[in-house]
């Protein structure tokens, strides 16, 4: 186990290294440099004063020249400043990380929460009229646009009926719990409906083929309750590769979800990222894109070590 | 049960709701734009969200009013050569320059108690001109060869040209040397160390009628009273700016009452705010502005068939502007004859209109060697098609009908128009800025007021290795009687021998359609009825200059 351990670490720690490489090569692959964009909206600048900020900027400099620079000061823990928001990069990126753990984590939670029951429910009634009426639901939720969904959303609970506010943060100084908690129910309700039908889906194939094995026959012939045999038995395998999933999803924890966020004008992850690449803020997009490259990394290798340790067979290979 | 169970959960939800629902609070308004401003240092870099928000808390020397006149703000009195507070002079290089005089507002105080003064005036610019502050625009401090101290509230800046401009330094924004000159210790870092970004809250960085109390990125800035502010108190305790850039998303947060009011310089596209108009008139007012954002088609002279003047009138001629702008935009947007906006009062109200022709756009192809059998593409004498590339903006709705509309127009007068956008990004930072565009580029200027052409229409101003890609005359448009209107207009101060000037260089311009004019955009403003005191500006200088004539209507 140890040196399965080791192994999948190290792998895991050679694919960040190239995933910075490859990161900080695409976003300078990108067109125009931060000047240029900025040349394009102030007609005042000079060539003088073009050259004196690439020069500042360090994008007079090749590209290769520029990461080694970066990755130099990486390794000891200086992820540099963004050049949008002329902070640490590390210190931008703190509150954004937090609110978008706190909407994803619950948002997660909820998904899997309501997934869970419903999925067994319908793998148990495979075929029947209330099957069928959860799989027409999960396909509505997966089908929906996020963007639409928000919007009908705050349109509904926001503006017609009043009784929830449109904004995903308060903005008073001190909101309090109950005011935070508010805030947050539309822009959790939306990525709960958008993710909660892949979820369902998921758990209620990997069930149905549970059900249909050697082992679960053998616990119905020994007149196991059959509740029992559909929690205890069915479920416990079927989850093994529900695993892979939230693995995977964990990732989204701190990749955000752009257009949510947009919507509810969330500060999250998402939009971070995306005004950070767009705006070639190299450090923050840098760091915020390697810390997603490691949290789906570490979450895949938990799944891993979970799997080996719930599968033998695993282990033995 | 379950009946029972539902009943509740939703009288406790609405309950709930009641209560922790914000109540109409004409104390505090709360304003939505698009835009968050990625840094609220005054010098550093140039953004609309930012001089939005630095609008409520400081104020610069001197900036445009409503109706486009200079004014002062910080300063007591705008120099003029009449008054003597402004002073041509001979410079040892023969060239000539100015001396200029300003004396600080009496009471101006930066928000911790400390008095504005000289030593600020001083200190910032000593930060303009050092080439590692990271200050962007720094043309102006680079021309101010030596600042004059008169005593702790006038100064002089000796400039080393002389320009019509010389009274207007609103790109001169005070820093606050008692807090920013420690960050300053070490020039290279200043641009990480300014207080303006680590400690955005701090009362001594703003000077105006309110100060930043909260800034939670990506998200809102609040600001409150500054009880240090020189001037008429203003209405509102407590503004709220909140970023939202989605604009479907700020409409339902201006029904729900998240927002009050969605600010003009960054808000509604203009075919959502009329929309919006008609279904909401009772409850908020549309204040429609056209301004200085000059939308036009850039043409590239160096593609052989747009070089010839001819096409490019005949392609004028074949657009009805007057009848694209009333389809499209509720006649909101009035048609511009050149880059220069009717109300600039160097507007010339000669110019040729070129207005919608179709036969003469069509005579003036052929006599260009188009011409057209039936109802075809046309084609020259090699049997080339007229086939023109318009590009513009991805994702911008507005300028895409319009382009539709164009390609239209112009195929009923034989020429073909393939259509190529870009997301911005690319369309600006690569196409554009480098040339890269074959035929027509639809976007947007945005001036001041007599601002002079200098980067988009003199030589110098071409685009490319030499010049670092820095111009923008991105047509490649090259003429020497236009390069030497631009440089008298700039050193003439007698305004009637100015007009004049300007008048020719708009008459030229109409003449060798460098660009192609389409219309002047228009910002529209969504207000609750009951806030007043609102007045669009229509240039790059924000409404919240004058945020403390704002206030609520009497019930």
């Amino acid at each position: 186990m140890n040196r399965f351990l080791v192994h999948r670490v190290l792998q895991a720690a050679v694919l960040v290294a190239l995933m910075s490489f490859v990161c900080y090569g695409l976003i300078g692959l990108m067109p125009g440099d931060p000047i240029d964009l900025l040349l394009s909206a102030d007609p005042r600048l000079t060539p003088e004063d073009v050259a004196r900020l690439k020069a500042i900027h360090g994008l007079d400099r090749p590209l290769l020249e520029r990461y080694l620079a970066w990755l130099g000061k990486a390794v000891v823990g200086e992820f540099g400043y963004s050049r949008l928001y002329a902070q640490p990069a590390a210190a931008v990126l703190g509150p954004r990380l937090a609110n978008t753990a706190l909407l994803m984590g619950i948002s997660l939670a909820a998904a899997a929460l309501i997934a869970l029951p419903l999925a067994v429910a319908a793998a148990a009634r495979a075929g029947t009229g209330f099957d069928r009426a959860v799989n027409a639901l999960c396909f509505a939720g997966i089908s929906v646009p996020t963007f639409w969904l928000a919007l009908i959303l705050i349109m509904v609970f926001a503006v017609q009926l009043g009784w929830l506010p449109a904004a995903g943060l308060p903005m008073a100084r001190d909101p309090g719990l109950l005011e935070r908690a508010r805030h947050l129910v539309l822009p959790v309700l939306t990525l709960t409906v958008a993710s909660v039908g892949g979820h369902v889906r998921y758990i209620r194939a990997a069930m149905i083929e549970a059900l249909g094995q050697d082992y679960i026959r053998t616990a119905h012939a020994k007149g196991l309750h059959p509740r029992r045999v559909l929690w205890r038995h069915a479920l416990r395998n079927a989850l093994l590769p529900y695993v892979t999933i939230l693995a995977l999803d964990c990732g989204a924890l701190v990749s955000g979800a752009l257009v949510t966020e947009t919507m509810f004008g969330y500060p999250g992850m998402g939009k971070l990222i995306f005004d950070a690449v767009m705006g070639n803020d190299f450090n923050l997009a840098l760091l915020a894109l390697l810390l997603v490259t490691a949290l789906t990394v570490a979450c895949n290798l938990l799944a891993d070590v979970a799997y080996a340790a719930l599968d033998p067979r695993i282990r033995q290979r | 049960m379950f009946r029972t169970l539902l009943a509740t959960v939703l009288t406790a939800c609405m309950a709930w709701a009641a209560a922790a629902a914000p109540g109409p609070d004409k104390d505090e308004l709360v304003i939505g734009i698009t835009q968050f401003p990625s840094t609220l240092h005054p010098n550093i870099e140039s953004m609309l969200a930012k001089s939005y928000v630095l609008g409520l808390t400081r104020r610069p020397f001197t900036a445009y009013d409503k109706d486009w006149k200079l004014v002062c703000l910080l300063c007591v009195e705008l120099p003029t050569v009449e008054n003597g507070l402004a002073r041509p002079v001979d410079l040892p290089n023969g060239k000539r320059g100015v001396e200029v005089t300003y004396t600080i507002q009496p009471g101006a105080t930066w928000g911790d108690g400390v008095p504005v003064t000289t030593k600020d005036v001083v200190f910032t610019w000593e930060v303009g001109r050092h080439p590692q502050s990271g200050v962007a625009a720094a043309e102006f401090y680079r021309r101010v060869t030596k600042v004059e101290v008169k005593d702790e509230r006038t100064f002089t800046f000796h400039v080393d040209k002389l320009s019509f401009e010389f009274a207007s330094i609103g790109g001169f924004q005070l820093l606050p040397a008692h807090l920013e000159r420690e960050a300053f210790a070490d020039p290279t870092q200043y641009r990480f160390r300014t207080r303006f970004d680590t400690d955005p809250t701090n009362p001594g960085l703003h000077f105006g009628p309110y100060r930043i109390v909260e800034v939670a990125t990506g998200s809102h800035i609040a600001l409150e009273r500054n009880p240090h502010w020189y001037g008429p108190k203003p209405h509102f305790r407590r503004i709220v700016v909140r970023a939202i850039e989605n604009t479907a998303a700020l409409e339902a947060n201006l029904l729900s009452g998240a927002v009050d009011y969605v600010a003009g310089e960054l808000g509604l596209s203009l075919d959502q705010a009329m929309a919006f108009e008609a279904r909401h008139r009772d409850r908020y007012t549309v204040l429609y502005k056209p301004g200085l954002v000059y939308e036009h088609m850039d043409v590239n002279l160096d593609n052989p068939i747009l070089a010839d003047r001819r096409v490019r009138e005949a392609l004028l001629l074949a657009i009805d502007r007057e009848k694209l702008t009333r389809t499209l935009f509720g006649g909101r947007q009035p048609v511009a004859r050149g880059a220069i906006h009717p109300l600039d009062w160097v507007h010339a109200e000669d110019l040729p209109a070129y207005a919608f022709d179709p036969k003469a756009a069509g005579a003036l192809l052929d006599a260009a060697g188009w011409p057209r059998k039936g109802t075809g593409i046309r084609q020259n004498a090699s049997g080339e098609r007229l086939t023109i590339e318009l590009m513009t903006t991805a994702g911008n709705r507005g300028r895409e009908l319009v382009q539709q509309v164009l390609q239209s127009q112009w195929r009923q007068v034989g020429i073909e128009v393939k259509l190529r956008n870009e997301p911005p990004r690319v369309f600006f930072g690569e196409t554009v800025s480098k040339r890269r565009f074959s035929g027509l580029a639809l976007f947007a200027w945005l001036s001041a007021p007599e601002g002079v052409p200098r980067t988009t229409l003199h030589s110098e101003s071409i685009p490319g290795p030499a010049n670092n890609f820095s111009g923008q005359n991105y047509p490649g448009y090259a003429n020497a009687e236009m390069d030497g209107l631009i440089e008298k207009i700039e050193v003439e101060l007698d305004r009637e021998r100015r007009r004049k000037l300007w008048h020719a260089q708009q008459h030229l311009y109409a003449r060798d359609l460098p660009a192609l004019p389409l219309f002047f955009r228009a910002d529209p403003f969504v207000l609750p009825k009951w806030l007043t005191g609102v007045e669009p500006t229509g240039h790059q200088y924000p409404t919240t200059l004058w945020v403390e004539n704002w206030g609520v209507a009497a019930p």
